[in-house]
């Protein structure tokens, strides 16, 4: 009787202890630094420290999200989720990054803020005549992306909107006119992301533009409420995508179809880089309510989809952000994609694709992946918008930001028990409007933290912000990064929906070498879109070091960083880097050799190719 | 969710042929996950679903010959275990086994009168929404959104309730739940159809197709089975009033311990009454 007394009260014991594992765990998994430091400490500590100055650089642009039509009132917030969005770009090639900010409500202005040489300001969409884009019935604004479109060397915009997407061609960085060739640009087209890419390594810049809700779907005079996903891991009918080839800087030509990227899934980013080194840029595409998809590019003459054998496409979740860049300093592209989290509901995590090698399918090289989120500590976004990528602290590993957050409301509310009433329910239910319940002003995945996610260089990534002073719990959404001033730091802003654009100035630690490669295109398009650079250097401790970055033609979700290549290089003996190996669009290649750090370079593709794979 | 062990004849097999009632959860939960998988990928990944099931199986075993000498069977263990990697979402490894262990190790500590209280899957899920909701969830979204998956689940969940002399608990609990979800719609102003569509999920298949009728946690009268359903979608109804995401398991966490005690003292009362009417 005694024994088995004893025998059932060590059961308990261990029964009790079992209750106590996730906290155990969470003591020894926890890389964030939580304490409030100081500047010089930050510095010391992380190599760098971020500061608020947006008013101090004369940054004024409040973002304001869109009305909706009567039948969608009651769920606007989510309707009206985006349209936040910053791209980078050199308007006035004064060799200072300016940028670009869109508003959203009919009437509110877009903004761009050209860069004076102290560093600060200036707001001058108006002069440049691409300010008032926000109206009925040409549409809301939902970002932009910059190219040179005409290859005449001024870089020029495009504005996707929930309506008419518009191109505007910079006149000699003095203003911009709408371009006249967009007769095959979709009338309507409810797009949160573009790319640039020239798919076929014609010279000119080509571009895909995604389609969220469907083309049919006026959000302000709404003919139907059954707009609202089919499923929530399985819609089929999200937006059109679109291929649209630029005819030699005239006109563009819609090839979707005959390229195969014809799909209805729910397009929320896209980003484009030669992801299997074929020579020609593949498309990577994050999706809402389903997988994400990889469309490798077979020599510019079609796309096929090797999501699910690349791994990339087994999963579906809410796709909302995707960035290729080289984690783990290989010489290889990771793709990083952020999803949606919340604790208790909904644990979708982000995803970290690492390339484990590749596979031939009918003769195309298809690069396969395993998802190291997990292991490497960026698995714990929330509400995750933007994961966007550079090397913070200079100290040659690049890092995450992590824009989090969907919609603050009333404090100490709470729409989530409502949302998985229906996310949860059949397609008959979930795709029409009206079964939404009312949000009635109640926060959603709402005042959630952004995260600055320092790569430790050993697979590890720690979250910093509050450490080095970039607390922010706005509804944040697209993250570019620019050198503003240039002095070899990695500045950076935030577009917050429905809130104050966040500027960050960057300090980082001079210990820390740097160096910057501006690309510029003669056979292949002059923004140099596409092109890669990959960076080999000796550090401090005499180890080989080398990492790969690509020029973008938009990124993450909803942004475009400076196309200036900056690479972080940690400690350095030497005054130079090993070499410097550019690869354009369409396989050629040059090499630098021994070019000096701490500085900007500007190369021009040769006329005769140095090197050809 | 574990059945009894007495084999059967099943009017569905040819004349000879037995099928124990023990096997009937297992191969329903089986058949029902392999063909959302197939179909619709419900699952991220076998590695999560194998682990749970592997240690709910060796947990039951390990407790079982350290508590009473003897291994036991795993048909009981499998369900617990593939229900929590069905149930249970996370992008960690651990959650699955923890649920597993919880579950498993609920049944031998939680006990009344020789029997245990809850259904391990039901506390262990509850469990784990209280202390590890930051690193865990429980299925809440679709597998297809198609009609047809849905319907058929439902036809083959029920019809074999039927056969198993079950189908009162679950056929009560919908009227039930679709009853209080009308109620519901007088205080959340939200449609009907939005109020009743959680069923239409396949949160709720697994919830009242096996963690409902499991028969080691349901009281034995089958009038007092549709009353405790009855007051499960009664709690439910005002768990969801307050917004609670996983109103039903705390619901069933709630009141089911509740019924098997009653169900208890009901008994004892009425063997002393017998008892005293049988002294002359």
């Amino acid at each position: 009787m005694k024994a088995s007394r004893l025998k059932y009260g060590s059961v308990v014991l261990m029964f009790v202890a079992l209750f106590f594992v996730p906290e155990l765990i969470r003591q020894l998994t926890d890389q964030t630094d939580r304490q409030q430091t100081s500047a010089e400490e930050a510095i010391a500590r992380y190599g760098f420290v971020l500061q608020e100055v947006s008013q101090e650089l004369g940054i004024t642009f409040v973002h304001q999200r869109c009305d909706v039509d009567d039948p969608l009132k009651h769920i606007q917030p989510q309707i009206a989720a985006m349209g936040a969005s910053v791209s980078v770009s050199d308007v006035n090639n004064d060799g200072l990054q300016d940028f670009y900010v869109t508003n959203s409500a009919f009437g509110e202005l877009n903004h761009l803020y050209v860069q004076r040489a102290d560093g600060t300001f200036e707001e001058q969409a108006l002069t440049y005549g691409i300010a008032d884009l926000n109206r009925y019935p040409e549409g809301s604004s939902m970002g932009s992306i910059w190219a040179d479109v005409n290859n005449d060397g001024w870089e020029d915009l495009f504005v996707y909107r929930y309506g008419k997407p518009a191109l505007f061609i910079n006149q000699q960085g003095q203003k911009f006119i709408p371009f006249d060739g967009t007769a095959q640009f979709p009338e309507w087209v409810n797009s949160n992301s573009a790319v640039w890419l020239d798919y076929n390594v014609d010279g000119y810049i080509d571009l895909f533009l995604t389609g969220y809700f469907k083309e049919d779907v006026d959000i302000w005079d709404l003919e139907d409420t059954r707009m609202m996903p089919d499923s929530y891991e399985f819609a089929t009918n999200g937006g059109k995508n679109y291929l649209l080839r630029n005819d030699g800087g005239l006109g563009f030509t819609d090839v979707t179809q005959e390229m195969g990227l014809d799909n209805r899934k729910w397009t929320l980013a896209v980003t484009s880089v030669d992801i299997n080194g074929s020579g020609y840029p593949d498309l990577i595409l994050a999706n809402d309510y389903g997988v994400d998809e990889l469309f490798l590019n077979v020599n510019g003459e079609r796309f096929v989809d090797m999501g699910p054998t690349s791994s990339l496409g087994d999963i579906p979740k809410s796709g909302m952000s995707i960035t290729a860049a080289d984690f783990y300093n290989q010489g290889e592209f990771s793709l990083y994609v952020t999803n949606i989290s919340e604790a208790g509901v909904l644990m979708q995590g982000n995803n970290l694709w690492v390339p484990t090698g590749s596979t031939m399918v009918d003769d195309v090289a298809v690069p396969l992946y395993t998802n190291t989120a997990t292991s490497a500590g960026v698995e714990q976004g929330e509400w995750a918008y933007s994961g966007a990528v550079s090397d913070l602290n200079n100290d040659g590993t690049l890092d995450l930001y992590i824009a989090n957050g969907f919609y603050s409301a009333t404090p100490n509310t709470d729409y989530w028990y409502d949302y998985t009433k229906v996310v949860g329910a059949n397609s008959q239910v979930i795709i029409n409007a009206s079964n939404w319940p009312a949000m009635q002003e109640r926060t959603f995945s709402g005042y959630q933290q952004n995260k600055v996610l320092l790569n430790s260089g050993t697979g590890r990534f720690r979250e910093v912000s509050t450490a080095v002073g970039a607390f922010l719990d706005k509804d944040s959404r697209a993250v570019a990064f620019l050198d503003i001033g240039n002095d070899g730091s990695m500045d950076m802003i935030v577009a917050n929906q429905h809130a104050p654009v966040s500027v960050y100035q960057n300090r980082t630690t001079e210990d820390h070498a740097w160096i910057q490669i501006a690309l510029t295109g003669t056979n292949t398009n002059s923004s140099a879109i596409g092109a890669s650079v990959t960076m080999q250097w000796t550090d401090a401790q005499g180890q080989a070091r080398t990492q790969k970055q690509s020029v973008s033609g938009g990124e993450a979700f909803s942004s475009q960083s400076a196309r200036v290549l900056h690479f972080g290089l940690g400690l350095m003996d030497s005054e130079t880097v090993d070499k410097v190996t550019v690869d354009w669009p369409g396989g050629s290649r040059q090499v630098f050799e021994r070019l000096s750090h701490s500085k900007k370079h500007s190369l021009s593709e040769a006329s005769e190719r140095s090197f050809d794979n | 969710m574990s059945s009894p062990s007495t084999p059967t004849p099943n009017a569905m097999l040819p004349a000879g042929i037995v099928f124990p009632k023990s096997l009937i959860g297992p191969v329903l939960i089986t058949t029902l996950l392999i063909g959302a998988h197939l179909s619709f990928g419900i699952l991220d990944g076998y590695q999560k679903l194998l682990l749970a099931v592997i240690t709910s199986i060796v947990m039951e075993n390990l407790l079982h010959k350290y508590t009473k000498g003897t291994l036991k069977g795993i048909s009981s263990a499998y369900v617990s275990g593939i229900s929590a990697g069905i149930l249970i979402r996370s992008a960690y490894y651990w959650p699955f086994a923890l649920t597993a262990m919880i579950s498993i190790a609920s049944k031998y500590v939680l006990r009344y009168k020789g029997r245990h209280l809850w259904n391990p899957t039901n506390f262990g899920v509850s469990i784990m929404m209280l202390i590890a909701a930051d690193s865990s969830a429980v299925l809440s979204i679709q597998w297809g959104n198609h009609m047809w998956a849905m319907i058929i689940i439902w036809l083959v969940g029920l019809f074999t309730l039927m056969k198993v002399g079950r189908f009162n608990i679950t056929g009560t609990y919908l009227a039930a739940f679709v009853f209080f979800a009308w109620i519901r719609t007088y205080f959340t102003g939200d449609t009907f159809l939005t109020e009743v569509a959680p069923l239409t999920g396949p949160m709720y298949q697994l919830f009242a197709l096996f963690m409902m009728t499991d028969p080691k946690t349901t009281v034995k009268n089958p009038w007092a089975q549709s009353a405790v359903v009855v007051l499960i979608a009664f709690v439910e109804m005002i768990l969801r009033l307050g917004e609670v995401v996983y109103a039903p398991f705390y619901a069933l966490f709630i009141i089911g311990p509740i019924a098997l005690i009653v169900e208890d003292w009901w008994q004892s009362r009425n063997r002393q009454l017998s008892g005293a009417e049988a002294i002359p």
